[in-house]
């Protein structure tokens, strides 16, 4: 059960004059389960990649492969893969159309063909999953606050109930509180569906204290495929694509340079905290 | 696929064709318009032919591009060879079922493909050439005259160029929530034709609450600005006439001229 991208490539726009390689050459392996942060500076081809995903995108060289079949296959049923893998767009609440919140989150699942009973128990438990208030439930999703409406736009997708969920900046363009409200939101998915998870982001600090894996993306290309802590070890390469490491990186290779004996692969405030307190007493 | 559309794109090069005043091409696309409707002898169309060819070559767009445009006209096309084909009386040629094709027909039939091809390729040419502002500048400046009969030709120029800016966006904007429903399971390919039109609801509500959010923000913005109108706006860069201009006016009148000396050699009238 995985996500395999064997070399992919893909060119917008061939022929017109106009082409872009925005893919190049990328390959890897998602297990399932796995909570991967995508990062990358704007137009490093971060969107482009995940479309490729559930095959919205077709490569123009290459295979994907989902549970170890190829989706290219032209007897492959890609409306399935759809259901399977759940991509929630970049300002998702501007997908959203019906008179009300439940009938937009019953959208997805009734593609599928469900009976009725069956849409409407995934649309409540994918609408409970976001932690949305239920007095809200039969308002029109136009009415809600920023971080609300895409709630209701990533419960669209949970309720096709997807083995895969794909985020693509679910955070830009919210405040500090939207913003921390969606990533809990993400977490306790996690912690309560086991799904797999693909977070894109262009900010470090946001992904560092979730995912057990990050991608940084430069130019169309996979440049770095690792573990948080690795990854940050190459934080002045990251400075040089536009990328920081999270402030707790710096302070922590600073100290280390002043002399002091402490842990640099610490990722969050309270492991700085601590590594720090050891090393001075 | 809503990508192909390329009437109204512009095409990014140096040459002199882009150069030019924008009023110099309107009015060339007016001339060479009028040209092809001047006649139907193969001089006319060999004349239009010749400087259709010079000024593609002058403008450095890739011929493939032009004619990537007729792509969405091509329906329009085959449906108006096709009346004048088996609609026109005259000397039969072939008869066959209820088709009768004549002479006439068919010599009708190639003027009319040749007169729409170009025609469609004279005008892509000059939105090729030329950004949707220089146009708007120019449709504004060479209009300016209405103005003294009290036509709007400010704010129409001005609804005209956020219009064509408009386009390009919406379009992208289409693109985007389709792949999003798609994701959503969508479907909008199978089906008959009623089921296919529903489908189009859940693209179509959230494009509409775009358009209409993008419409006020952008009318915030130009309020922010000062926009106030015609009254007392002055241009950065006012459209001013080169020694070019005046070059490419020559030449293409020039060109009608001699077409229609031509027409009057030719047949004795001038249309
Ligand atoms: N629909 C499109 N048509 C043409 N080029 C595109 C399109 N979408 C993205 N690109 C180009 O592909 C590159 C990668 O874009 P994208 O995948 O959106 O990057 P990111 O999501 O990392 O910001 C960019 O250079 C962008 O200009
Ligand atoms: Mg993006």
């Amino acid at each position: 059960m995985s996500i395999i991208a064997d070399h992919i490539n893909y060119t917008y726009e061939i022929g017109t004059g106009f082409e872009r390689q925005a893919i190049k050459d990328i390959s890897f392996v998602i297990e399932d389960g796995e909570f991967i942060g995508l990062i990358g500076h704007t137009g490093s081809g971060k969107s482009t990649l995940i479309q490729h995903l559930n095959g919205l995108v077709k490569a123009t060289s290459g295979t994907v492969y989902y549970n170890g079949q190829d989706i290219y296959d032209k007897d492959y049923d890609l409306k399935t893969l759809r259901s399977k893998v759940g991509l929630v767009f970049q300002y998702p609440e501007h997908q959203l159309f019906e008179t009300d919140i439940f009938k937009d989150v019953c959208f997805g699942p009734k593609n599928l063909g469900l009976p009725k009973m069956e849409v409407e128990l995934r649309a409540f438990e994918a609408l409970r999953m976001v932690g949305l208030e239920e007095n809200l439930y039969y308002q029109s999703p136009f009415d809600l606050s920023g971080g609300q409406k895409r709630r209701v736009a990533i419960a669209g997708v949970l309720a096709m109930k997807p083995e895969v969920l794909i985020l693509d900046e679910p955070t830009a363009g919210l405040d500090p509180k939207g913003r921390d409200d969606i990533l809990e939101c993400l977490r306790y998915l996690k912690e309560e569906t086991g799904m797999t998870i693909i977070l894109v982001s262009h900010s470090m600090e946001d992904v560092a204290k979730y995912v057990n894996r990050i991608m940084v993306m430069n130019d169309g290309v996979l440049m770095y495929d690792d573990t948080p802590k690795n990854i940050f070890t190459h934080y002045r390469e990251l400075e040089e694509i536009g990328l920081a490491a999270p402030q707790v990186t710096y302070i922590m290779n600073d100290l280390k340079n002043a002399g002091f004996d402490v842990n640099t692969g610490a990722i969050t405030v309270d492991e700085a905290v601590e590594s720090i307190m050891a090393s001075v007493r | 696929m809503l990508r192909d559309i390329t009437i109204g794109q512009y095409y990014q090069t140096e040459s002199v064709i882009h150069k030019l005043d924008p009023r110099v091409k309107l009015m060339g696309t007016l001339v060479f318009i009028i040209s092809l409707f001047l006649g139907k002898s193969v001089w006319i169309y060999l004349g239009a032919t010749i400087f259709l060819a010079v000024v593609i070559k002058l403008s450095n767009v890739p011929l493939k591009f032009i004619l990537k445009g007729l792509k969405a006209v091509v329906l329009l096309i085959v449906l108006s060879a096709a009346f004048n084909l088996f609609l026109t009386d005259g000397r039969v040629l072939v008869h066959f079922w209820i088709f009768t094709i004549t002479a006439e027909g068919l010599y009708q039939a190639v003027f009319m493909v040749i007169r729409l091809i170009y025609l469609i390729m004279g005008s892509s040419l000059m939105t090729l050439t030329t950004t949707p502002n220089h146009l708007t500048d120019g449709l504004e400046k060479g209009l300016g005259f209405l103005k003294k009969i009290k036509v709007p030709v400010h704010e129409i120029s001005m609804m005209m160029s956020i219009a064509l800016r408009f386009i390009p966006i919406l379009i992208e904007e289409t693109d985007k929530i389709m792949k999003a429903q798609l994701a959503r399971g969508a479907d909008f390919e199978n089906g008959n034709i009623l089921k296919r039109a529903k489908a189009m609801i859940p693209v179509l509500v959230p494009l509409f609450i775009s358009a209409f959010r993008r419409a006020n923000e952008l009318a915030m913005a130009m309020e922010a600005r000062c926009y106030h109108g015609d009254e007392g706006r002055t241009k950065m860069k006012p459209l001013k006439y080169q020694k070019r201009d005046r070059i490419a006016y020559i030449s293409m009148f020039g060109y009608l001229a001699v077409l229609i000396a031509l027409n009057v050699w030719m047949s004795g009238r001038i249309i």
